[in-house]
């Protein structure tokens, strides 16, 4: 267990609006270990954005508040944190890698200027010395000739470029943790692998612990050790990569993995929406979120929420379907030929 | 950059040509002509008008205008006989100048401060005020602030001259009243432009460096939202000087504003001409700085590489 560098508990994190009060993140436990890719998976506003962004504070407070629930780091609490305690872990503890490269980066700076940023107000580095340090870095995340790029704007640059400059300053801090909010989503594929697979090295190399967060089930199965399923507010579910892919438990990660398109699936084949929309997360409904969409659904899933169950060390999925008193059904129905 | 720069000068040469060709024809197609006093005699006036060479061609006149123009030579005025419109503009410029210097100071600084500090206050009762101030500000025209600020500041409270123009004390409130305007509009624009640009994606980024809130906004929030207030700027410094023509009047002070509509009604060609390209060369100078100043901020707009 001293192993986890992060350990986030019951978190709950909620925004006040003209329409009312938005639960955002409703009751969310995660822990994420040193040298570990962590994947949070879940469609648009299941709570995956605001849930990283809590760990760093970014969301905006106000609106924002905890309702409740922790974030350990490094067994500091960090919901208590002031601004100006925050400013000490973020970039130099914890990184983030944001989701848009291209409106990411501050278009009247130099790439060099907003690299060295980090260290303002830190320690006590010399000029020379943040300039080399953003040299290696950016040498490090395969900028090529670094001298030049260090003066350039971001707009002289392109769109892997800009995302290499955000993980440059993600990483400049040498953090332990890197989070990353869909770093791909806005690049075409072949840059994509090539992120993907930075990412990857950097984590064999520093031992940083990655979370990575993403909707493309097959960015999971290429780079995390292990997943959390969001959906609506909660966690579905959460394993290891193999228990989530090979012994799903959850509704809802079988309908994520049924609606991939393979090269296997012809033109004439249709692939397997999850029909219907995630629940309004103004009035969250009293019973499992999933339930109103989900084809298992029994009574008691508009009633009650669902507890954890664990499935093994790491498995646990919040269903009733695997409460002792439920059918046996098998949520992968209708997969089983392409295996 | 330089090349940016040599391009921007180009532009502004041709724009100022354009206007005086446009207004030379113009000003001799209005009805009348400048001696049009019932007084004058047949003779005298056929005298006057070859003693000021408007009985040649009209292609030639403007030919031996543009040539005068080059030389900065704008020639005699015809209701002033003795004085050339250089004189004139010599004589009442700098009081125009100055007073628009000071409302342009006032206006930007002001400006740009009520608006941050607005936008940074944002739904408080301080952004309310500030909001207030600009609304009245943008709706109140100027001959009426300046009648508002005469009656409470110079006859009710007495803190400052009713009128003209003899030291410091006499153009504050000339340049309140002619920079109001401007102010609000200015800081109308800062405060917009501010709280769209805090929701920019790199303000995320900046503060997940662990930078201060105070660098946050210096560095990377006012900075990118000051390019919208550039912008208005070229306009901006036309609204100001044409703004001078009430104000001036108003306060009593002896600029170009009272010169240049006495001579459209007197039909004094050279006046106008002289007027208008001397106005018109400011302004398209100004419009040239804001978008020279443009490039230096915005690194974007630096076309054709450095």
């Amino acid at each position: 267990m001293d192993n986890n560098i992060l350990e986030i508990k019951n978190l709950q994190f909620s925004f006040r609006t003209y329409g009312g009060v938005v639960k955002s993140v409703r009751d969310v436990s995660f822990n994420v270990r040193k040298g570990e890719i962590l994947g949070i998976v879940g469609e648009s506003g299941c709570g995956k954005s605001v849930t990283s962004q809590c760990i760093l504070r970014l969301n905006p407070e106000p609106p924002g508040f905890f309702e409740g629930g922790s974030i350990k780091y490094r067994g500091e609490e960090i919901i208590t944190k002031t601004d100006k305690e925050m400013r000490k872990i973020r970039g130099t503890e914890i990184g983030f890698i944001f989701q848009d490269p291209m409106t990411s980066l501050n278009p009247t700076m130099t790439v060099g200027k907003q690299i060295e940023e980090v260290f303002v107000g830190k320690g006590n580095m010399t000029r020379k010395q943040k300039k080399e340090r953003a040299l290696e870095i950016l040498r490090l995340v395969g900028i090529n000739e670094p001298e030049r790029r260090y003066h350039q704007y971001p707009h002289e640059l392109s769109g892997g470029m800009k995302q290499r400059v955000m993980i440059a300053i993600a990483l400049v801090g040498n953090p332990s943790i890197i989070i990353a909010d869909e770093p791909t989503t806005s690049l075409d594929v072949t840059i994509e692998a090539q992120i993907l697979d930075l990412l990857m090295e950097l984590r064999d190399k520093f031992q940083t612990s990655i979370i990575l967060i993403t909707h493309d089930l097959g960015v999971i199965a290429k780079m995390c050790d292990r997943v959390l399923v969001m959906y609506g507010g909660k966690i579905a579910e959460k394993g290891t990569v193999d228990e989530i892919f090979y012994e799903t438990a959850h509704p809802y990660t079988a309908g994520l993995i049924k609606s991939i398109a393979t090269l296997d699936t012809s033109k004439e084949q249709k692939l397997v929406p999850i029909d219907g929309t995630p629940p309004d997360l103004f009035a969250p409904p009293k019973g499992c979120p999933f339930a109103a969409r989900c084809e298992f659904a029994m009574p008691i899933c508009s009633e009650e929420q669902p507890e954890d169950h664990r499935l093994s060390e790491e498995h646990i999925c919040a269903c009733w379907l695997q409460h002792e008193y439920a059918p046996k059904v098998s949520v992968m129905k209708g997969m089983e030929v392409q295996k | 950059m330089a090349k940016y720069i040599l391009k921007r000068v180009g532009i502004s040469i041709v724009t100022i040509f354009v206007l005086v060709s446009v207004v030379f024809f113009l000003a001799r197609l209005m009805p009348g002509g400048p001696f049009n006093d019932p007084k004058l005699s047949a003779t005298a006036r056929e005298n006057l008008s070859a003693y000021y060479g408007f009985d040649k061609p009209m292609f030639e006149q403007y030919l031996t205008y543009l040539g005068n123009l080059i030389h900065g030579n704008f020639g005699f005025s015809t209701k002033y006989p003795s004085r050339t419109v250089n004189d004139l503009l010599a004589g009442a410029f700098p009081y125009s100048a100055d007073l628009g210097i000071r409302a342009l100071c006032f206006a930007i600084s002001f400006g740009l401060v009520f608006g941050i500090i607005s936008a940074l206050n944002r739904g408080n009762k301080i952004d309310l005020i500030f909001v207030i101030i600009a609304v009245f500000g943008t709706s109140v025209p100027d001959f009426i602030m300046g009648a508002l600020l005469q009656h409470f500041f110079a006859i009710k409270w007495g803190l400052f001259p009713i009128a003209q123009y003899k030291g410091f004390s006499y153009t504050i409130l000339p340049s309140i009243g002619l920079g109001f305007y401007t102010m609000a509009s200015v800081s109308r624009i800062m405060r917009a432009s501010m709280l769209e640009v805090v929701q920019q994606d790199y303000i995320k980024t900046a503060r997940s460096k662990g930078i201060s809130r105070f660098r946050v906004t210096w560095k990377h929030q006012i900075r990118n939202a000051i390019m919208p207030v550039v912008t208005i700027l070229g306009p901006t410094v036309a609204a100001v000087l044409t703004g001078t023509f009430v104000i001036e009047s108003l306060f009593a002070i002896p600029g170009m504003g009272k010169y240049y509509v006495e001579s459209v009604q007197n039909n004094d060609y050279s006046l106008i001409l002289g007027m208008t390209a001397f106005y018109g060369t400011f302004l398209v100078f100004c419009n040239m700085i804001v978008d020279i100043l443009y490039g230096v901020i915005d690194p974007r707009v630096r076309i054709g590489g450095k």
